[in-house]
């Protein structure tokens, strides 16, 4: 099967809905005639015109808030905040509107969206630009979260969240855009609620999210070869969560590892962990271990980013302590 | 411009009802019926009326906190909003709403909001789905002096003027923000000198006065309507009631000459004195109008209190689709 990057397989989707349905069209900062600050969007421009790629001005709160004016409008936007470090400015427009309008009407209308934004910390951006902070959304019942790790599951998901019809915060990962895997050239969707098991073992869990995938996986194949075999799971949707994968899993390996990159405190590996917890007590042979990004802000200077970002090591120390 | 009187006689009529659905609500509120947060408009009724029936059918409407009379204008219906703020299924929103988040879809009625300035950005958008599918509608997004003060409003309009979005935006100046005056608010004695800043038109007009504020409204939704974009309409006004149904009379942020000097300039009052001097109507005639209201809304009640409440199990009921 042919190759493409995680950045091209989100450009692929857009572009392949944008075609099929002429209510789909993007807006944001940048995304036209630059065609976005990480590739996704380039030359739909040129094919679509501005129109259906909206470079708009500086401002989140129009942003998001004239894509759910469009949604209830009959239209399916796509809008992008440049980076989840920016989504507090527009914070209202996305817990208090986009994932309450559906709810607080009584369902009488609908609110199609799918905000993409990109999370991660890479390239020594420093505080403001490097967070994951999707728990804020995960933790705001109406929105529906999707973290894809890999360019297959970022065109299937992304395929599904345009189709569906409850607003969706797509996040996409800075470390993943280059990021190269087998995608199909034809339409495919994966739907929501389904963890994929990665790879599967039998002495270990590791419950991993976006890049932290990939570090689990080389570092499930490292130990493979000392004799450990490792069992690596992706939600790939945050909100619905698929535990069910997770217990099953859990009750062959009898211990967890779960890692992602938002900030321990309140983070996705603190709720994914909890959720294990208090239905698989029983099955647990070790405390639950959370990798996560520390309770600190993202620095700017390399050894101290290097010290921040969740990884390989991190996750070394975790599996000590577990096995 | 020429008013008929049939149209004259329709604006009495549809700010009493805006005015008596109002005072029933408040009535309720106090003997504790109906509960929550409760933004009444009495006083500002000319506004909605004075604009909205300048709208088409399916023409949009996004709403404020303070949003009865901009729903009952739109076509709202004195049951399913009575059965709303007593938290019934039978409401328009299932019970799940409030007064605040009123909606009426099939009347495109996109909502009242309870965060002020929220949907000023989505009435942008809305608008903006206007010019997308190229219909010849428009949205009527309303909003307080309050709102006039949030990042929405700046990057709302903002954004409306950039896209060309064909939406009337109406501030609602009723001169306070809570406990809030408009000299701490801003510096502008009219608001709508702020449309200079988007490059848009804007015009201020005594929103006390229904045929100027129909008049104003008639000009601005000419322009929106021939693509020139978004127009901005400030309508001055005063809130005769607390900021909520709930605010104990004793607290006294305003002075009570204050208070009574706008109340002489009640909306409903200049146009009844008018219509009368002009022989458009009779006294008994607006009498039988008011009876006519108040039996409507006697009904309005009894369907309320007749209907159902929602079921504790269905709590995550359109919480996803």
């Amino acid at each position: 099967m042919r190759t493409i990057t995680y950045s091209e397989a989100i450009h692929e989707s857009i572009d392949y809905n944008m075609e099929k349905d002429e209510t789909v069209f993007n807006l944001g900062e940048d995304i036209g005639v630059l065609g976005g600050g990480f590739r996704a969007t380039h030359d739909l421009y040129e094919k679509y015109g501005r129109k259906r790629v909206l470079d708009t001005p500086l401002s989140e709160i129009a942003i998001v808030g004239a894509a759910i004016g469009a949604a209830l409008g009959g239209l399916r936007p796509i809008p992008e905040i440049m980076y989840i470090d920016f989504t507090p400015g527009c914070m209202d427009m996305i817990v208090n509107q986009m994932a309450k309008i559906h709810f607080m009407f009584g369902g009488q209308i609908k609110v199609p969206m799918v905000l993409r934004t990109v999370c991660g910390a890479a390239g020594y951006n420093a505080a403001q630009h490097s967070q994951s902070m999707y728990p804020f959304f995960v933790h705001t019942p109406g929105l529906i979260v999707v973290t894809p790790s890999t360019p297959y599951d970022a065109k299937g998901l992304l395929n599904t969240s345009i189709a569906d019809d409850n607003p969706v915060i797509f996040m996409e990962h800075k470390r993943l855009y280059t990021s190269k895997g087998e995608v199909p050239e034809e339409f495919y969707t994966i739907p929501f609620g389904k963890a994929d098991v990665k790879r599967e073992g039998d002495d270990l869990t590791i419950v991993a999210t976006h890049a932290l995938v990939h570090d689990a996986l080389a570092l499930a194949e490292e130990m493979e070869k000392e004799g450990t075999s490792i069992e690596v799971i992706d939600p790939r949707t945050l909100v619905p969560f698929d535990k069910e994968t997770i217990f099953k899993s859990v009750e062959k390996t009898n211990k967890l590892i779960v890692a992602d990159e938002s900030i321990l405190s309140c983070g996705m590996a603190s709720e994914i962990s909890a959720i294990v917890a208090e239905e698989m007590f029983d099955y647990l042979d070790k405390p639950i271990i959370r990798v996560a990004s520390p309770n600190c802000h993202c620095p700017f200077s390399m050894p101290l980013e290097d010290a921040y970002i969740p990884g390989k090591e991190e996750l070394k120390e975790a599996i000590a302590k577990v096995l | 411009m020429k008013i008929s009187n049939d149209d004259k006689i329709k604006m009495l009529w549809e700010m009493m009802r805006i005015r008596q659905f109002e005072e029933r609500a408040g009535e309720l509120y106090v003997a504790g019926i109906i509960t929550g947060a409760l933004h009444a408009s009495n006083g500002q009724e000319a506004v909605p009326v004075g604009v909205i029936m300048n709208l088409k059918e399916d023409d949009y409407l996004q709403s404020s906190h303070r949003g009865h009379g901009h729903v009952l204008a739109k076509g709202g219906e004195f049951k399913p909003m009575m059965a709303e703020l007593f938290g019934k299924i039978t409401g328009y929103c299932k019970g799940r709403g409030g007064s605040m988040h009123f909606a009426y879809v099939e009347k495109n009625i996109l909502g009242t909001n309870g965060i002020v300035g929220g949907g000023i950005p989505i009435a942008a958008g809305v608008g903006y789905s206007i010019v997308y599918k190229g219909t010849n509608q428009m949205v009527a997004c309303f909003l307080g002096d309050g709102a006039a003060n949030t990042g929405a409003f700046h990057e709302g309009i903002n954004f409306a003027a950039v896209v060309n979005a064909p939406v009337l935006f109406v501030i609602e100046n009723n001169q306070w923000a809570i406990s809030v005056p408009r000299k701490w608010s801003d510096r502008l004695v009219d608001l709508s000198k702020r449309a200079a800043a988007y490059g848009i038109l804007g015009e201020t007009v005594d929103g006390n006065d229904v045929l100027a504020v129909y008049e104003a409204a008639n000009k601005a939704v000419k322009e929106i309507r021939a693509g020139n974009g978004p127009v901005l309409l400030e309508c001055k006004t005063y809130r005769w009631k607390g900021h909520h149904a709930g605010e104990p009379a004793s607290l006294q942020y305003r002075d009570p000459k204050e208070v009574e000097a706008w109340l002489k300039k009640c909306p409903i009052k200049k146009l009844e004195k008018a219509l009368l001097e002009e022989k458009i109507i009779s006294e008994a005639e607006i009498e039988e109008m008011t009876k006519k209201i108040e039996q409507e809304l006697d009904e309005a009640v009894e369907f309320a209190k007749k209907s159902p409440l929602p079921e504790a199990a269905s709590l995550h009921d359109h919480l996803y689709v």
